[in-house]
């Protein structure tokens, strides 16, 4: 299991830098699960939105899911105004929301 | 009133630091923590939108006051770069021209209260928006 930790706003270049970390770890690791946490993020924007959508279909092609946790409800509420859904990606509430979620797939897989 | 703020966009470092700054002044405004979140993802949305397509410009952030007497903040983002070809395709929801999602504009229009845009093709773009306290 790996889990990246947003600690601060993100540039672009900085999440197409995350983008590559993780799934470069992804691969080094042979990680099955990825939690991604994004509480710290100021603003998920189109370009954030996107970039998540990347990381989590660049990880399943690697036969890994991955969650998204900590969307703060004000962040949540923007991105539902701008038209953003994260589509398919699995959300969970906290940390251990998305561990117990990942857990729970990687159980009904086995 | 509070004093305007300029940023210059010319990299995806000065998106954040205009959005940073975007918060801050709405929650001096008076907005809440909800309502800055969304003038910072729209200032967000258009200081990228001058980055990705004009290299440059900047963004101005305008306390204001209405005819009503609500407090407001005005955003500009104004650049110099070539311009949109036909704003009504822009401004539709899933058009992109870059790659990009393409909720840019449509969805900033949706954060906001006010939205107005001026663009020659050649003679740059400005985006005008406002949110009213409520």
């Amino acid at each position: 299991m790996l889990i990246a930790t947003i600690q601060a706003a993100l540039s672009d270049a900085d999440l197409l830098e995350l983008r590559t970390a993780l799934v470069q770890q992804v691969v080094r690791n042979r990680s099955s699960g990825v939690i991604v946490d994004v509480t710290a993020m100021d603003v998920m924007d189109s370009f954030a939105s996107r970039t998540l959508l990347e990381i989590s279909h660049m990880i399943r092609l690697r036969g890994a899911a991955t969650v998204i946790v900590g969307i703060q409800p004000e962040v949540a509420f923007a991105m539902v105004q701008l038209g953003l859904t994260l589509e398919d990606i699995p959300t969970a509430l906290d940390l251990e929301e998305g561990l117990a979620y990942l857990q729970q797939k990687a159980r009904s897989i086995n | 009133m509070a004093a305007d703020t300029q940023i210059l966009i010319a990299s995806d470092k000065d998106v954040v630091t205009a959005r940073q700054q975007g918060r801050a002044v709405a929650l001096q405004t008076g907005f809440s923590m909800g309502e800055a979140t969304l003038i910072a993802t729209a200032i967000s949305e258009l200081a990228r939108n001058i980055v990705s397509y004009a290299n440059q410009g900047s963004v101005t952030l305008k306390p204001v006051r209405g005819s009503n007497g609500a407090s407001g903040l005005t955003i500009v983002a104004s650049d110099s770069g070539p311009g949109i070809t036909d704003i009504n395709l822009a401004l539709r929801d899933g058009y992109s021209s870059s790659g990009g999602l393409g909720l840019g504009l449509p969805g900033v229009r949706r954060l906001m209260d006010e939205f107005d845009i001026v663009s020659r093709v050649g003679g740059g773009t400005t985006v005008t928006v406002t949110k009213w306290l409520a």
